[in-house]
């Protein structure tokens, strides 16, 4: 599969995760989110540049689980709860995120 | 953590051990190994990692994958401890006959959920007969 924007091709799998980390940018993100009919707020940005950092050292996008405890330790409790982040990322918060993050699905979704 | 919707219901936790007797980079064994661990522990089942033979080397700290052009899955060994993963054991004949001491692994930690989340390393060494009783008690056993 591929992802077209702003006149650009991107190569991506078949769940519309990118396929090369590094073709990711913040403008691809917004677009991504948008095809989604949804706006990058502040609040998005918090959680897909936590993701980005929490790949950077672990070299593995979190499961669900494991993000909402992290999220919570990182931006307090009143984020790192379901409600919240479901709230945000209605397809899910890892796997929604973790897309718009240019990282692959995350280890231990199905 | 009963309001997640992956908690699993009481009675369907099993004890799984994911067994690893290869070096890291040789082949996919040992990433596909840690992956189908981290997706146990994702779904809250009683997750434990052997390492035994060659897959001592999995845990060696300083690995650099850069030359071989390969990613360096091994950082996602420190991620066990988020994932609720409370148990890492390294056979104490194998690390030894390749001259390696509990120094040149990974500092691995956990947060003990039952003890005001104090940091506890996550790593023991056992001897031989020690973690063929554990193997003897699991009810999953997974060899890499």
């Amino acid at each position: 599969m591929a992802l077209e924007i702003n006149g650009a091709t991107y190569e991506t799998d078949e769940e519309g995760y990118l396929a090369n980390l590094s073709d990711w940018s913040a403008e691809l993100a917004e677009a991504m989110a948008a095809q989604d009919g949804c706006e990058m707020s502040e609040n998005h940005w918090e959680v897909v540049n936590f993701l980005r950092e929490y790949y950077d050292e672990y070299q593995i996008a979190p499961a669900v689980r494991v993000l909402t405890k992290a999220i919570g330790k990182r931006l307090g409790k009143d984020k790192g709860n379901s409600k919240y982040l479901y709230e945000l990322f209605p397809y899910g918060p890892a796997k929604q995120a973790c897309k718009y993050a240019g990282l692959p699905k995350p280890t231990g979704c199905v | 953590m009963t309001d997640e919707a992956t908690a699993a219901p009481p009675g369907a936790v099993k004890k799984f051990m994911y067994i690893n007797r290869r070096a890291p980079h040789g082949g996919n064994y040992a990433q596909e190994g840690l992956e189908v661990a981290l997706i146990g522990a994702a779904f809250d089942q009683e997750v434990s990692l052997a390492f035994i033979d060659d897959g001592v080397f999995q845990l060696k700290t300083g690995q650099d994958t850069a030359a071989a052009g390969l990613k360096n899955f091994t950082a996602a060994f420190a991620a066990l401890g988020d994932y609720e993963v409370k148990r890492i054991y390294v056979e104490a004949e194998s690390l030894a006959r390749r001259g390696l001491t509990a120094d040149d692994l990974m500092p691995l930690m956990y947060e003990d959920e039952d003890d005001d989340y104090a940091e506890k390393p996550l790593i023991e060494i056992i001897g031989k007969d020690a973690l063929a009783d554990l193997i003897e008690r699991q009810d999953v056993l997974l060899n890499f």
